[in-house]
Formats: C-alpha cells, structure tokens, sequence
C-alpha cells in the first residue's frame, strides 16, 4: 500500500480577506491570486498585511490562510 | 512662459487638473487634452472585479505628455498616506504625491499635523511630495523645510466652488515661500485661477470647477487661458496700488 497522498498546497483552500472581503482560495502565490481576483498583474498594487508588495517580489510572496490582501487601483479623484 | 518645476521635472502648463467627479471616462480624457494640463491628479481605491472598468490607468496612459499625481485620499493619517504613496507609486511609477489628508469627511480639511508627518517621511523617500494644506504660512514654511517640492493651500473647501477664501494669507504664503505656491481646491471661475497667478502663484490645481462645468472641456480651454494670462500679467509685474488718483492725461489748463 501506498502511503495516502499528501495534499499540496496548490489543492489545499485557504481562507484569505481580500479587499475586506473573506475568500476561499486555491492558489498559494500572489500572482495567482490576482488570476482569480480578475485583477490584470500591471493595473494593480498589493499590500500583504499591511506590506507593499512590489511587482517583482509578487512571486516570492507564499500566502498564509488569514492573511489579509489589498489590491489597488487607479479611480478617478482630484 | 517659465516652466514649472516640482523637485527635478519641468512642466509648461501651470495648470493641473482633477479627474473626478467627469461624467464619463471619456469625457474626463476630452477635458485634460483640452486643458493642456501635463499633471493629472488620480486616487487609489479598492480593485473591484464586478467593475474592473473603473481602473482609469489604462484610458490616462493613452495621453501623451503626461505626468500622473496620484493623491492619498482615503488615508485618515499619517502611516496610511504613506502607504497609499508607495503603492501608488509602485502602480504608476512617478515619483509625484498629493498628500491629502482629510479625516472629517463634512468639510475635507487637512489634518495639518498628519499632513506634515507624511510629507517628511515621504519627502525623504524621495517622492516629489504636493501637501494639500490649509492656507496657513506657519504650516507652509514646515513643509517647505520637510522637503516637499510644493505647498498646494486651498483656495476654500473641496467641491466648493467658494474661491480663494484667504487672499490675505495666500498673499503670505506667496511672498515667504521658496517653493511653488499651488491653489488647490475651492476655485469656481477662470478669473479666479487668473487671480491666483496675478498674486504669484506657481499653478492651480482645478476639478470640481471644470468637471461640473456645463462644458467641461470648454472650461478647460478657459481656465488655461485664464492661467496664461495671470500668469503673464504677474511675469509682467502688476503696477503699484494708490489710494489717490493718478491723472492719465494732462490736467493743464488750455480752454480759457
């Protein structure tokens, strides 16, 4: 028999708040959370508890269940 | 006219121009080409993916020669307008920042004190810092000595339309101030951007005035021509004030 297999992260959902908002996720990466969020990786900044997040450090960001994402745009305002 | 220079750019408009409050996105897109504004200003806000349309980086890129200044609107302190810069930042990559801290959303005033612990340490981060501040030369020559490139004191209350409400401490600021002094916030009519540059202001920052206009782009037109001409009339030096008469033609005596 062989040992059952161990889940890896990518299967695993997570609990995330993004924007405020609870969301299950299946991704671990930061850039593939942006893929589920709909969010184009160019238009957007992050911040991963409370940390800016660069575009180029986006990769190397491992999401925790709980953490708490904020993705942002650009809207009109004076 | 002499350019405009915030930190180490150089702008040939002196006036800037708001992106709120336009009815539609290409409206706001037909006011700025028509404004010849070279710095925009735009606020952060949450992505929303039921509206993913709402991002404005896009349809802004599509304009030539100009320069974004997103502001920190949102941010009730200190520590969060920091944050909201370097994400904007990191979002648009230009180094310009309004610093706009305003916790009572009834009247929008800055928190002067917030404001100006923002712009040191944003200033030293080396953004081009634009405080949005009260008109209070105290206040302007601090920030002046934090480092930010500008004073942006507010003409009167945002969305207004109630002028320059302070001339008299617009007047101080001006005559004190190293940096550019720009009005920001209150101005309803192009003479009163005209009057702003007469007195020696470096730019206006115009939104509500031109977006609410019944023509937004023409008003655009207008306000940069009221710009040019108070700006030219200030460059040309504004004559003296007199209480008494001063005769403009020969008072002799020649009918008898």
């Amino acid at each position: 028999m062989f040992p059952p297999a161990y889940p890896s992260l990518k299967e695993q959902m997570m609990k995330l708040v993004v924007n405020g908002e609870e969301i299950e996720s299946s991704g671990s990466s930061l850039p593939d959370l942006l893929v589920q969020m709909g969010a184009s990786p160019k238009r957007v900044a992050v911040m991963v508890n409370g940390t800016v997040i660069s575009a180029a450090e986006r990769q190397a960001v491992t999401l925790r269940a709980g953490d708490r994402i904020e993705i942002l745009t650009f809207a009109a305002g004076g | 006219m002499k350019p405009l220079v915030l930190g180490d750019l150089e702008f040939q408009s002196r006036l800037l121009l708001g992106t709120g409050k336009f009815s539609s996105s290409a409206v706001m897109l037909e006011a700025v080409k028509a404004s010849g504004a070279q710095i925009v200003t735009v606020a952060l806000r949450r992505f929303n993916r039921e509206r993913p349309s709402d991002d404005l980086l896009g349809p802004l890129m599509t304009l030539k020669n100009i320069t974004l200044m997103p502001n920190t609107s949102g941010a009730r302190d200190a520590a969060e307008a920091v944050k909201a810069a370097r994400l904007a930042r990191e979002l648009c990559g230009s180094r310009l920042i309004k610093v706009e801290i305003h916790p009572n959303p009834h009247h929008l005033l800055p928190d002067p004190i917030e404001t100006y612990e923002a712009a040191k340490i944003l200033a030293a981060d080396g953004f081009i810092v634009m405080p949005y501040m009260p008109p209070d030369p105290v206040l302007a020559k601090r920030l002046e000595e934090a480092g930010c490139a500008s004073v942006m004191p507010l003409g009167s209350t945002i969305g207004s339309g109630n002028g320059i409400a302070a001339g008299g401490l617009l007047d101080i600021i001006i005559n004190n101030s190293n940096v550019p002094v720009i009005v920001d916030a209150g101005l309803r009519a192009p003479s009163e951007a005209a009057a702003a540059m007469e007195a020696g202001c470096a730019a206006v920052l115009v939104n509500s005035a031109i977006a609410a206009a019944g023509n937004p782009s023409a008003m655009a037109q207008a306000f940069a021509a009221a710009v040019q001409a108070g700006s030219a009339a200030y460059e040309a030096g504004l004559m003296a004030r007199s209480t008494t008469a001063a005769a403009t033609s020969p008072l002799t005596l020649f009918l008898g």
